[in-house]
């Protein structure tokens, strides 16, 4: 694959597989050869993907086994299916069984896969429950959010369940699309064709401000490596009644806080950051700089 | 979706056993899995596509691909959302090229 491709939001579910983890080292479950693919999209006389969009296997991360799935956000924007589902469901299983250390969920996709309707929901609903079933287990769940298509719907969900998410700024991560909210809510509540509201409200910064991601890198394949690596490490990986208080604590802190503002900017300001606007043209490094002190503290 | 399928006697060039997938189902795009199989001597090709009622032209770019490559005992599988000839033709060219270590 090309070297001086670096670019995570660009490269495809399997181009960040490959540059992602020690090279040659990956190890795929369920290979495309193996055609298992979806049981309903044949029906409905639409296009199948023979991994049905998510690529799932063993691979080393900095010399450790670790597992990793990654989703095609090209194939229906990365929707999770009944077979796209129990793969991400496999694997977690699977890494609990075999005492992986952590499993890394590359996550691009816009939540469930409505073509397969209750199926598509009790997959998602079960990726959440191997999630935490994993991290109760010892496994550290880590996920990486940099694909154009986000991480939205029951995959934002599944997201939060995990132990840390590492974002780019091109990275997005909410519960409803912006197209769901203006379908919803009307243009007024939220304008889906503004791009920078888009970013503003889901991007990663965004997410890094309110303590929803736990890093923020550029949008390279490298940068997600290192902190990936950092990520894997966290200690312990169960969820306890603690972190949950605290979690809970802090949403009601936010909606107290800046529940009655209607823009980001706004809410940039109130913790803090001096020049809220310049906040989208910062790099990586000196965004981190600038927020690093006044973001909310996350879990 | 339409299912096409072609099959090329006599090829001449052998394919290492690792299957290879290139490409991706979205629009405009495909997905080209490309194995080794015994068939004897021959290149077969299976192409699912949602856009019905272009055979004469996937033939045309499959004969055109047979005659680049001359693959013997190879089975070539895509799923396809509407991707235009040049396209399924550099996709092929991908796969080929992936699977021979040419791009690794």
């Amino acid at each position: 694959m090309n070297n001086y491709v670096n670019s995570y939001l660009e490269s495809t579910a399997r181009e960040r597989i490959e540059r992602l983890f020690d090279p040659g080292s990956f190890v795929e479950f369920l290979p495309p050869a193996s055609r298992v693919i979806s049981p309903h999209l044949g029906q409905l006389d639409a296009a199948v993907a023979f991994d049905d969009g998510v690529v799932v296997g063993r691979a080393f991360l900095d010399g450790e086994t670790v597992f990793a799935a990654a989703q095609e956000g090209g194939f229906m924007g990365g929707a999770v299916g009944e077979v796209h589902g129990a793969k991400l469901v496999g694997l977690l299983r699977r890494a609990v069984t075999e005492k992986i250390g952590a499993v890394l969920l590359l996550l691009e996709s816009g939540g469930v896969r409505l073509h397969e309707a209750n199926a598509g929901l009790i997959a998602v609903s079960e990726v959440m429950r191997a999630v935490l079933d994993a991290r109760a287990a010892g496994v550290a769940v880590v996920t990486l959010a940099g694909g154009s298509n986000g991480v939205f719907g029951g995959m934002g969900i599944v997201a939060r369940c995990t132990n840390a998410i590492v974002m780019s700024e091109e990275g997005r991560l909410a519960m409803s699309g912006p197209e769901v909210i203006e379908t919803a809510s009307g243009v007024e509540e939220f304008d889906s064709r503004d791009r920078a509201l888009v970013w503003r409200t889901t991007g990663g910064k965004h997410r890094y401000l309110l303590g929803d991601c736990q890093a923020i890198v550029s949008d390279s394949v490298a940068e997600f490596r290192q902190a990936a690596i950092a990520a894997c490490r966290a200690q312990p990986t169960f969820l306890c009644l603690a972190e949950l208080d605290q979690e809970q604590a802090m949403l009601g802190e936010r909606i107290e806080r800046f529940g009655a503002m209607s823009d980001p900017l706004e809410i940039w300001a109130a913790l803090g950051v001096e020049q809220p606007a310049a906040i989208p043209m910062l790099d990586a490094a000196q965004f981190v700089a600038v927020a690093r002190p006044r973001r909310l503290g996350g879990r | 979706m339409e299912t096409l399928t072609y099959r090329f006697e006599n090829g001449t060039r052998a394919l290492p056993p690792q299957p290879r997938v290139v490409g991706v189902v979205g629009s405009g795009n495909l997905e080209v899995l490309i194995e080794s199989m015994p068939q004897g001597g021959a290149c077969t090709v299976e192409i699912k596509t949602a856009a019905a009622g272009f055979g004469a032209t996937w033939q045309a770019v499959m004969l055109d691909f047979h005659e680049r490559w001359q693959l013997m005992d190879a089975s070539i599988a895509i799923n396809d959302m509407g991707a235009t000839p040049a396209v399924v033709s550099l996709r092929l060219d991908q796969a080929v090229e992936t699977m021979l270590g040419a791009l690794s």
